[in-house]
C-alpha cells in the first residue's frame, strides 16, 4: 500500500510539526508514505469564496500530484471533504474518481481503513476534541448532536487508546468554532465570539489541551487563546497520537 | 448594510448576546430530547423529505386537486402571483363585507406580503394574535424569528413596553401578569372582530382542508368568531394525503421548540353555516425558485425554526441582522431567489458547518446551498476589488507550483520579520482580536527535503 502524503497548505508553511507528526504516526503503522513535493493546495478558500471556477487548474494539479496512490492522507477534515465533494467541478475521468475516493483524513484512515485504534501513544493531559465540523458532519468521522444515529466518534476512538489521556466531555459537544476559512475576517466579530465561547467551554471542562483533527480551526482557536493568554495548550491529534511523553 | 456589519453592532452588548444565544440553545436542546424520544426519527425525516420532493415535482396537479377539493367543500379559492395581487385579494374580500377590523394569526406569509401595512393603509385595523407577534407589532418591528416572533426581547422589554400600549402597571417583567393582560387585550380585539385572517401549516392535496397549527388557540378563536377566515398560504404547502400529517405534525412541534406537538393543530376543512371561508394560494417567486435545480428543495421548509435555533451564527447575531423575512439558513438560501443584490451577504454569513441541515426535518441541504449560491453571487453581483483579486490571484498561484513555493516562502518571511504593528494594522481583521500563528524556522516542505537528503 503506498500512501501519498497530502499536508495542505497552511500546514506546510505554518505548522510544519504537525504535517511531520502526520507523516511519523503513518510511518509508525508500517505504511510507506510519500511526500508529493510539488503539492499546493485543495482549492478550498476559492470555493468556499464563491470562486470555485478560479480553482479548477488547482484541483487539477491536486490530481496530478496524487493520482498514482493508492490512498491519499492528510490531516486536515476541511481539505479532505473539499477533495471529495467539491472536485465535481472536474471532469470526472478515472483518475479524478479515483482521487476523490481514496482521499482520507487521517484519524478515519488509521481507523477504517488500517482498522486500528491503539498507536502505542502516551500524552498524560487532560484533553478537549474539538470537533470540526466539516470532518464531523461532513466526513461523519463521528455521531453529531442533531442526529438521532447511535453514538460513535473516530477521534474519541484513536484517543482514548492513548496511555495517560484523560477525555473531557464538553457542554457543547460539537458546536462550530467560528473560523470558516474567509468568514473568519470578513464576518469578524461573530468569528471571534464563536470562538471565544467554544474556548470557555474547554476551559469550564477543566481541558488542558485542545485537540481536533482539522489545524485550521485550532489556529483561530490559538489565536484568540493566545492573545487572552488563556490556560490551555492547542494540539493536532496527529501530535498527540505520535507522543510518547 | 451587509450581515456583517449587522452582526458586528449586535456584538457590541456581548451579555445580551449570550442572553440570546442560550435562549435558543436551550430550545435546541429541547429539540433533541424530544428527538430522541422518538424511534426512527431519522427514517422521519427521510420520508418527510420524500414526500415534499414528490410534491414539489407534482405540484400543478396537486394544487388543481386541492383546489377542486376545497371548492366541494365550499371554500372560496383565490390565486396570487405576487404578493400585490396577494394583498389585493385579501383586501377585496374584507371591503366587500365592509370588514375594519381583523384579528391574524402567525403567517410568514403576510409578513413576506406586507399584508399589515397594505391594510392599515386602507383603514383597517390588522392585530396580530398569536402574543410574540402582537409584542413585535406593538413595538413596530419585524419578527426576528419564524417561530419565535419576540425572542429578541427580554420580559423587561415587554413589560415597558404593555406599559406604553396596553396601560399596564410596572412589574419587573413578571410573565404571569403581562400574558394575563395580553389575554384581554386580546379578547377584546377577538370579540370586535369581523375577519379573521390564518396562515396555512399543511394544505391536503385529497380532501381539500388545510391544518394550522399554533401554541396559543389564537387562529381557532379568531376563525370561529369571525363571519369571514381568510387563510393564505404559500404554494409549496401542499401535502398529497391527510395521513401525510402523522410524518409532518410529529417532526414540526418537535423541531420548534421540542414539544411533542403543538398545543392546537387545527383541522379547517369548510365554512360553518353562513359564514365565508377563502384560500389565497400565493407563488410570490415560489415558481421560479422551483426552476433552480440548485435551490428547488428550499422549498420543502415547514417553517419549524429549527435551522435558526441551531444555528451558530443567527444565536449570536440576532434575526434582524439579515434584513429579510425569513432570517437565518433558510432565509439565507430563500431571500437571494427573491433579491440578488439586497440579499448577497447572506450567503456568506455562515462557516457551511452543516449544522442546520442535520437538525431540518425535511433535510434541506441548507448549508450546500449556501455554497452554491456563493458561486452564483460573485459571477452576479459586483465583490469588493481586493476580495476579488487576492482570490482570483490565489487561484493562479496555488495552481502552480513553483510559484506557490515561492509566494509560501517570501509571507512566511514577512510573517516572521515585518514589526508588531505592521502585521496587526488595521487592514487585518483576523488580527484584531486573535494573534497569527508562529512562524517556525523552517516549512514541511523544507523539512522534507532535509530528511530526504539525510536519508
Ligand atoms: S429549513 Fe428546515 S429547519 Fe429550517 S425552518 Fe425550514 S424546515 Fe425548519
Amino acid at each position: 500500500m503506498k500512501v501519498g502524503l497530502f499536508i495542505p497548505c497552511y500546514i506546510n508553511q505554518l505548522y510544519p510539526q504537525v504535517g511531520i507528526a502526520t507523516l511519523e504516526v503513518l510511518e509508525k503503522l508500517g505504511v510507506e508514505v510519500v511526500y508529493p513535493t510539488g503539492q499546493t493546495c485543495c482549492g478550498q478558500p476559492l470555493g468556499n469564496s464563491g470562486y470555485e471556477d478560479d480553482s479548477k487548474g488547482i484541483c487539477q494539479l491536486f490530481v496530478e500530484n496524487f493520482k498514482e496512490f493508492d490512498y491519499i492522507v492528510g490531516p486536515s477534515g476541511s481539505c479532505v471533504y473539499h477533495v471529495k465533494k467539491h472536485f465535481d467541478i472536474l471532469e470526472q475521468t478515472e483518475e479524478v474518481i479515483r482521487v476523490r475516493k481514496n482521499t482520507y483524513e487521517l484519524c478515519q484512515f488509521i481507523y477504517e481503513v488500517l482498522g486500528k485504534t491503539d498507536l502505542g501513544a502516551s500524552f498524560p493531559y487532560k484533553v478537549g476534541i474539538h470537533k470540526s465540523c466539516h470532518g464531523l458532519r461532513g466526513l461523519r468521522l463521528g455521531s453529531c448532536s442533531e442526529r438521532m444515529d447511535d453514538h460513535y466518534s473516530t477521534e474519541e476512538s484513536l484517543l482514548k487508546e492513548v496511555k495517560g489521556l484523560e477525555l473531557k466531555t464538553l457542554n457543547r459537544v460539537d458546536e462550530c468554532c467560528g473560523f470558516g476559512g474567509t468568514f473568519s475576517v470578513f464576518e469578524e466579530a461573530i468569528s471571534v465570539k464563536m470562538g471565544k465561547d467554544r474556548i470557555q467551554d474547554h476551559l469550564d471542562s477543566d481541558v488542558e489541551v485542545v485537540t481536533g483533527a482539522d489545524h485550521s480551526c485550532l489556529m483561530h482557536l490559538e489565536g484568540l487563546i493566545n492573545r487572552n493568554k488563556q490556560p490551555l495548550k492547542v494540539m493536532h491529534i496527529a501530535e498527540i497520537l505520535n507522543s510518547s511523553i | 448594510m451587509a450581515h456583517a456589519d449587522e452582526a458586528a453592532v449586535f456584538n457590541k452588548d456581548e451579555a445580551k448576546v449570550d442572553w440570546h444565544d442560550k435562549a435558543l440553545w436551550f430550545v435546541r436542546q429541547k429539540r433533541d430530547k424530544s428527538a430522541h424520544n422518538v424511534k426512527g426519527w431519522e427514517n422521519l425525516r427521510d420520508l418527510a423529505s420524500a414526500i415534499k420532493a414528490n410534491v414539489l415535482s407534482n405540484l400543478d396537479g396537486y394544487l388543481l386537486q386541492f383546489e377542486e377539493n376545497a371548492q366541494k367543500n365550499g371554500v372560496t379559492v383565490h390565486w396570487a402571483a405576487d404578493a400585490e395581487e396577494h394583498n389585493k385579494i385579501v383586501h377585496s374580500i374584507l371591503a366587500k363585507h365592509d370588514v375594519k377590523k381583523v384579528v391574524k394569526s402567525k403567517s410568514m406569509l403576510t409578513e413576506e406580503c406586507h399584508l399589515n401595512p397594505y391594510l392599515e393603509s386602507h383603514d383597517i385595523e390588522v392585530i396580530d394574535t398569536d402574543l410574540g407577534e402582537r409584542i413585535v407589532q406593538l413595538a413596530q418591528e419585524p419578527p426576528s424569528h419564524i417561530v419565535l416572533p419576540a425572542i429578541h426581547k427580554r420580559k423587561e422589554e415587554v413589560d415597558v413596553l404593555f406599559q406604553e400600549h396596553l396601560g399596564t402597571k410596572p412589574c419587573n417583567g413578571d410573565p404571569q401578569y403581562l400574558t394575563s393582560e395580553a389575554r384581554k387585550h386580546l379578547r377584546d380585539k377577538f370579540l370586535k372582530a369581523d375577519a379573521a385572517i390564518t396562515g396555512v401549516n399543511f394544505a391536503v392535496a385529497d380532501t381539500g382542508g388545510f391544518v394550522v397549527c399554533t401554541n396559543e388557540g389564537n387562529a381557532d378563536m379568531g376563525a370561529h368568531l369571525a363571519k369571514v377566515h381568510i387563510a393564505c398560504m404559500g404554494m409549496e404547502k401542499l401535502i398529497p394525503q391527510e395521513k401525510h400529517l402523522g410524518v409532518f405534525l410529529r417532526l414540526l412541534a418537535r423541531s420548534a421548540t421540542g414539544q411533542p406537538i403543538t398545543t392546537y393543530s387545527s383541522h379547517f376543512n369548510k365554512p360553518e353555516p353562513g359564514k365565508e371561508m377563502h384560500i389565497v394560494i400565493v407563488d410570490n417567486g415560489r415558481t421560479e425558485q422551483l426552476s433552480r435545480e440548485d435551490f428547488r428543495a428550499s422549498l420543502h421548509c415547514i417553517r419549524c425554526g429549527a435551522c435558526m435555533n441551531t444555528c451558530p451564527i443567527y444565536r449570536r447575531s440576532g434575526g434582524h441582522s439579515y434584513k429579510a423575512t425569513i432570517p437565518g439558513p433558510i432565509g439565507s438560501i430563500l431571500s437571494p431567489g427573491i433579491d440578488l443584490k439586497k440579499h448577497s451577504s447572506l450567503p456568506f454569513a455562515s462557516t457551511l458547518c452543516g449544522s442546520c441541515s442535520d437538525v431540518c426535518p425535511v433535510k434541506i441541504n441548507i448549508h450546500e446551498q449556501l455554497y452554491k449560491w456563493r458561486q452564483v453571487i460573485v459571477k452576479d453581483v459586483p465583490q469588493p476589488v481586493v476580495k476579488k483579486t487576492v482570490l482570483k490571484i490565489a487561484g493562479s498561484v496555488l495552481a502552480n507550483s513553483k510559484m506557490y513555493s515561492f509566494v509560501g516562502k517570501s509571507s512566511r518571511f514577512m510573517l516572521k520579520h515585518a514589526p508588531r504593528f505592521l502585521i496587526y494594522s488595521k487592514l487585518n481583521a483576523w488580527g484584531k482580536a486573535r494573534d497569527l500563528p508562529e512562524v517556525k524556522n523552517e516549512n514541511f516542505d523544507e523539512w522534507y527535503k532535509k530528511r530526504k537528503k539525510n536519508e
